[in-house]
């Protein structure tokens, strides 16, 4: 019998509810059949569940626990995953109490000897980090799904079982009520770092873990320094390694540091231990004020992938797909551009608006984001964390060449998590008028925001399907009754004018006076963007006919002829 | 004078250096150090700015 806790986790500052086990129908006899059940309510599962529910898609949505996560876990969310969040309904809420930032500092000998700014755009409605406690995150995404009648929330259920069938699931599921098996046409693995569904599977990842174990604690203190990144390297009282300390809301800061060469974990989260590390860098920044810690963990950086991430009818996203290097807050940030990018083909699959074949588009993306990365987190992390006594001997000597001379400090670039570009996807269509192109979202890239009055911006407008931004001149009647076909087949396609005078045709008309959307798109009367459910450029245009824009739309759906 | 890498080039440095340091091993390490000194120093041709660079390298140790 599954026995979750039932007495909520304790906190300094987050006040931890318990959610009440339901006993299923399935423990009634009743053997409801699913179209897709998901396993694990972190912030990934909940956003998967919403995305496919914006999508017209019931899910269900098993979770091991009766709470939100213990600790504070991801802090830093960045601006996609903000623009991933407000499609999923909860932006607006954690911009309420997260604080955005944008600048990173590294820290020598007490000398400030790299400041690097995140680039924001005038465009962009988020600030390109914002730290918020991945609990209020899971909180508010939990009462957004129960407003949601196509979700239904199990806590406390356990899987101890997988069959993996051509034509769908059977999971065994253990709870405090007894267990039972739920039927499903597709399983989504959003089940974390060590996901049981990865392990019943018989799944390996592949990749390197690096050496080297890291403490992350939460301490509760006033202290009213800027929200920015904080790394300090090689302090006095832990020599070689590196510290970061990051601010959340509620006064509460994250430390962050390398354990010594051959100390466990357990020794590591000794109370004195963890008291006496965290007081040295306290006093080595001039900090004085009392505290008290919160919640402590340790992790070890990891660089690991699944190869693929559908199996049959079972996929896998966020931390369950792969172990990415905590550098760079490339853990929540890539779970949720990976699901994201799942639930759309997802629900297009299942409402029959497109093959099978599309999921593996998925796969394709998404791994290729996660090797991506992997090479990416690869060059912070050597830098960090020195692999071996040469690349411990060359960062020292950056370290100490950086107190005086410029040219080596652009090697504590600090590269964070950004959105994949997927530009050898077997879903984009490049048009013929590609090349001409200076600027605007290549095929691939996300759509980039652009502001069109207060709090007013493009990414607001987009509805659930695909979008065409139109430019400039009338609709032609040919592409209105394309558009009449492809909506008679269902497809969810919404049509934005920008800068238009006679409005005829389109679902939705955005001025553009001063010609500043065209200019940042490089759009003409009648340029044309084909943008994804997912708000990535599939193809562009400079002039469009019908039949081009049926022929990218069943490209994007995986029905063209692709390779890849 | 100074020739600046680009980021790439710096970081390409970076890697081979360390590798190299690592293939010397920690006995020979000064030893393969001081000679690449040497042989930067021909491919430099200029007393002065090794000098000054020998310098810069003794600050901040």
């Amino acid at each position: 019998m599954h026995t979750p806790v039932t007495r909520p986790h304790a906190s300094v500052y987050y006040p931890y509810q318990v959610y009440p086990f339901h006993t299923p129908p399935e423990l009634y006899g009743e053997q409801p059949h699913y179209p897709v059940v998901i396993v694990g309510a972190g912030p990934i599962g909940l956003t998967t569940a919403l995305e496919l529910a914006r999508h017209g898609v019931a899910s269900v949505v098993i979770e091991a626990e009766q709470q939100v996560c213990l600790g504070s876990r991801a802090i830093v969310f960045t601006r996609r995953s903000m623009e991933i969040l407000q499609q999923a309904g909860v932006a607006g809420r954690m911009l309420e109490k997260a604080y955005p930032w944008r600048f990173g500092n590294s820290i020598y000998r007490g000398q400030r000897v790299f400041r690097l700014e995140a680039p924001h755009d005038a465009d962009d409605r988020f600030e390109p980090l914002n730290n918020l406690q991945q609990q209020y995150l899971e909180q508010y995404l939990v009462e957004r799904v129960q407003q949601e009648p196509l979700i239904e929330l199990r806590w406390g259920t356990l899987v101890t079982g997988l069959q993996n069938r051509d034509d769908g699931v059977r999971l065994e599921l253990d709870t405090p009520a007894g267990p039972y098996r739920l039927a499903a046409d597709w399983l989504v693995a959003a089940d974390g770092a060590r996901s049981t569904l990865r392990r019943l599977l018989d799944l390996r990842l592949e990749g390197d873990s690096y050496r080297g174990n890291f403490v992350i604690a939460d301490i509760r203190i006033d202290l009213d320094w800027p929200t920015e990144r904080l790394a300090y390297f090689d302090p006095d009282w832990n020599p070689g390694n590196t510290i970061l300390m990051h601010r959340q809301p509620d006064h509460i800061w994250r430390l962050d540091y390398q354990l010594p060469e051959g100390e466990t974990p357990e020794q590591a989260l000794e109370p004195e231990s963890l008291h006496t590390r965290i007081q040295a860098q306290l006093d080595m920044v001039g900090i004085t004020a009392s505290w008290e810690l919160d919640w402590c963990s340790v992790y070890s950086a990891r660089a690991l992938t699944l190869p693929d991430y559908v199996h049959r009818r079972v996929l896998f996203t966020g931390d369950a797909a792969h172990l990415l290097p905590i550098f760079g807050v490339r853990g929540a940030n890539t779970g949720l551009q990976d699901c994201h990018n799942m639930a759309w083909k997802l629900a297009f699959v299942i409402r029959g608006l497109a093959p099978e074949k599309l999921l593996a588009s998925y796969s394709h993306e998404r791994v290729a984001a996660a090797r991506e990365i992997i090479d990416e987190a690869g060059k912070s992390t050597r830098f960090m964390t020195p692999p071996t006594p040469g690349f411990r001997r060359v960062r020292d000597a950056v370290l100490s060449l950086s107190l005086q001379h410029e040219f080596v400090r652009p090697l504590y670039h600090w590269r964070t998590s950004r959105p994949h570009d997927y530009h050898d996807s077997p879903l984009n269509l490049p048009g013929p008028d590609e090349h001409t192109f200076r600027t605007g979202p290549a095929p691939g890239a996300p759509l980039q925001n652009i502001r069109l009055a207060a709090d007013d911006y493009l990414l607001d407008h987009l509805g659930t399907g695909f979008c065409l931004l139109w430019f400039g001149m009338a609709f032609p009647d040919t592409l209105q009754s394309a558009l009449q076909e492809l909506h008679e087949q269902g497809l969810p396609l919404r049509v934005i004018g920008i800068g238009m005078t006679d409005t005829t045709g389109v679902d939705q008309a955005l001025a553009d006076t001063e010609g500043h959307f065209a200019a940042r798109y490089d759009a003409g009367p009648g340029s044309a963007y084909l943008a994804r459910p997912d708000q990535h450029v599939c193809a562009r245009w400079r002039t469009l006919d019908a039949a081009t824009l049926k022929h990218a739309i069943r490209h994007a759906l995986g029905q063209g002829n692709q390779h890849g | 004078m100074d020739k600046p890498l680009n980021l790439s080039d710096l970081e390409a440095v970076y890697d081979t250096l360390a590798r190299a340091i690592d293939i010397a091993g920690e006995a020979r390490e000064s030893l393969f150090l001081t000679k690449l000194v040497l042989l930067l120093a021909n491919r430099v041709g200029e007393r002065e700015a090794v000098e000054q660079a020998v310098e810069a390298a003794l600050q901040d140790l």
